[in-house]
């Protein structure tokens, strides 16, 4: 008896949609892309499409496009939650979630859970599909090899999978039985790189998590890169390129782009300013001051990065030097 | 002997579960701290692996996330989560070392919600790794709190599959062949699990706590067999090494 998973598939595509947005939609050639966030915003993120963020929720993420989403009240986004911590959570707190594909979600591993995200769950305003980070991870893998799904051995027997939009199957070679993950395309992905050039070329340090996957996945790709390089730089290293220009959509120049999250070798977790965040967390009000503060008032990400001040951006880079 | 707390203990008996020159991946949390700990008493070639796709990394201080760049530091390998799970799924890792808010009397482990999923009392962040590594390592190592909510006749969420309802459940529902949960670590005492049954059954209790605190603290019959030794206290090295893992008592403080 072969089963199936009752919660929502929030994105579903097929192989041949796969094909069919590539063939049409995705540019070939090699074209400048570099934009800003108020303009890659207004271009790809459309109220109610599917969202999902590089990085690893707190590490490596794109602070600039979440803060623009929040700013221009995005509404309606499905989230993949492949380990969300502060992305989701902010996104969460500027109202712009209904539902999310959770593997990691409304917490904050050695910090605690976010009482914003949980409120957000338990009264009811965001809907959960549960997966696991493998889970998702493959998902995406599927929609990258242009598949419409890819047989795993997670999931099965627990109630992650009667949760989740996975169903079973029987292995056609030898009948074992097998989870079958639904290939996940979404609508947009937003990537934090260490080093991107204007065609969308990019090199991530340290662990990918799932990026390499996600660019190839999603229908449309927004870098923001820490520093912006030039083409030579990928020509003379092609081995090390993470993500090619082709999956890109658009570049945008984003130095300390995931304050106040870890950017490995680069800068470490601004503790006190997600201390701050996660105290606002206790009620709505709380919340609304710090974006106030952090979000509305500002313009852009560089009046933000004003406000949290060189000094510290300076000791973010000190603490992640180990010095 | 130097004084110690139930939080430093735990981590002591959690570390001397692992294997020197074997690989683990470990959770957020008590996991890292006693796969730390290993590494710097007893198993000094125990391959760490954090699921964000950190291979064997030289640890420096605790990372806050299994994916931050603490994990990656000195790394052999910098891969992503796809790069982890596919290295158990092929059979390659050979523990899993979680946490989670309930574990059962079969060792299922829940990391999601309490109450009714889509109207939940308390929600939690979900399976994380802790699905993938709970179905794929040969054996799964959990820490938990120890009293009659956490450790219940059953958890009200399957995140991570223990032996779910008994002999040749795993198998039934297609996890792969000879895995499942291996040692369960409390504040009060180290559980393993029956060869016939795969129902949780004591070990060990830590020092200064009886059979019966274990038993009065339990949701479900626990296997206690004739023989329960106690297990050992910290040593004053093993407390040294703590401190240097956790400094500021992020974990061990708490």
């Amino acid at each position: 008896m072969l089963e199936s998973g009752i919660g929502e598939l929030l994105s579903s595509c097929t192989a041949e949609d796969i094909r069919e947005w590539n063939r049409n939609q995705k540019e070939r050639g090699l074209k400048d892309k570099m934009t800003t966030p108020a303009a890659a915003v207004e271009k790809y993120v459309k109220d109610g499409c599917y969202l999902a963020i590089g990085g690893f929720g707190h590490i490596r993420i794109s602070m600039p496009m979440i803060y623009e989403m929040v700013r221009r009240k995005v509404k309606h986004l499905r989230v993949s939650g492949h380990t969300a911590v502060h992305d989701l959570d902010i996104l969460i707190a500027g109202d712009c979630v209904d539902a999310v594909d959770v593997a990691y979600s409304f917490g904050y591993e050695n910090r605690g859970l976010s009482k914003n995200g949980r409120r957000a769950v338990e009264s009811g305003r965001i809907r959960c599909v549960e997966w696991s980070n493998g889970a998702l991870s493959w998902r995406l893998k599927a929609a990258a090899m242009g598949l419409p799904f890819l047989p795993s051995r997670n999931l099965l027997g627990s109630d992650t999978f009667k949760y989740s939009a996975a169903k079973t199957i029987e292995c056609p070679f030898t009948g074992q039985k097998l989870a079958a993950l639904p290939a996940l395309m979404p609508d947009v992905a937003i990537i934090h790189a260490h080093y991107a050039d204007k065609f969308g070329n990019c090199i991530i340090r340290g662990t990918s998590v799932k990026d390499d996957d996600l660019a190839k996945a999603s229908k449309r790709v927004i870098v923001t890169a820490e520093k912006i390089v030039p083409e030579t730089f990928f020509r003379e290293n092609p081995e090390r390129t993470t993500i090619p220009f082709f999956c890109v959509d658009a570049v945008i120049e984003a130095p300390y782009g995931s304050h106040p999250g870890n950017m490995p070798f680069e800068y470490y977790f601004d503790e006190p300013h997600i201390r701050e965040y996660l105290k606002a967390g206790s009620s709505d009000e709380a919340v609304r001051a710090y974006l106030d503060k952090w979000v509305y008032s500002v313009k852009d990400f560089e009046e933000y990065l004003d406000l949290v001040g060189i000094k510290r951006l300076h000791e973010l880079r000190r603490l992640e030097e180990l010095r | 002997m130097t004084a110690y707390t139930p939080i430093e203990l735990m981590a002591c008996v959690a570390s001397h579960q692992l294997e020197d020159g074997k690989i683990v991946g470990v959770g957020t949390g008590l996991p890292m701290i006693a796969g730390l700990l290993a590494q710097k008493t007893h198993a000094p070639n125990l391959i760490i692996f954090f699921e964000a796709g950190s291979m064997a990394p030289i640890v420096p201080t605790l990372p806050i996330s299994v994916g931050d760049s603490r994990c990656v530091h000195k790394a052999l390998a910098a891969t992503g989560l796809a790069g982890i799970m596919e290295t158990g799924q092929r059979g390659m890792i050979d523990y899993a070392f979680l946490g989670g808010a309930e574990v059962d009397m079969y060792g299922n482990l829940n990391s999601t919600v309490i109450g009714d999923h889509d109207n939940p009392v308390t929600r939690l962040p979900g399976s994380g790794g802790a699905n993938d590594f709970g179905s794929l390592a040969w054996r799964t190592i959990i820490i938990a709190r120890h009293d009659k909510a956490k450790l219940p006749e059953r958890v009200s969420f399957i995140t991570t599959p223990g032996f779910i309802d008994g002999p040749g459940a795993r198998e039934r529902a297609g996890l792969p062949k000879g895995t499942g949960p291996y040692k369960v670590i409390t504040n009060l005492a180290l559980m393993g699990f029956d060869e016939r049954t795969c129902r949780m059954k004591l070990l060990s209790v830590h020092p200064g706590i009886t059979v019966q605190q274990v038993i009065e603290n339990t949701g479900f019959e626990l296997i206690v067999p004739e023989q329960v030794t106690t297990s050992p206290e910290p040593t004053d090295e093993e407390l040294r090494r703590l401190k240097e893992i956790d400094p500021t008592g992020m974990i061990i403080g708490k």
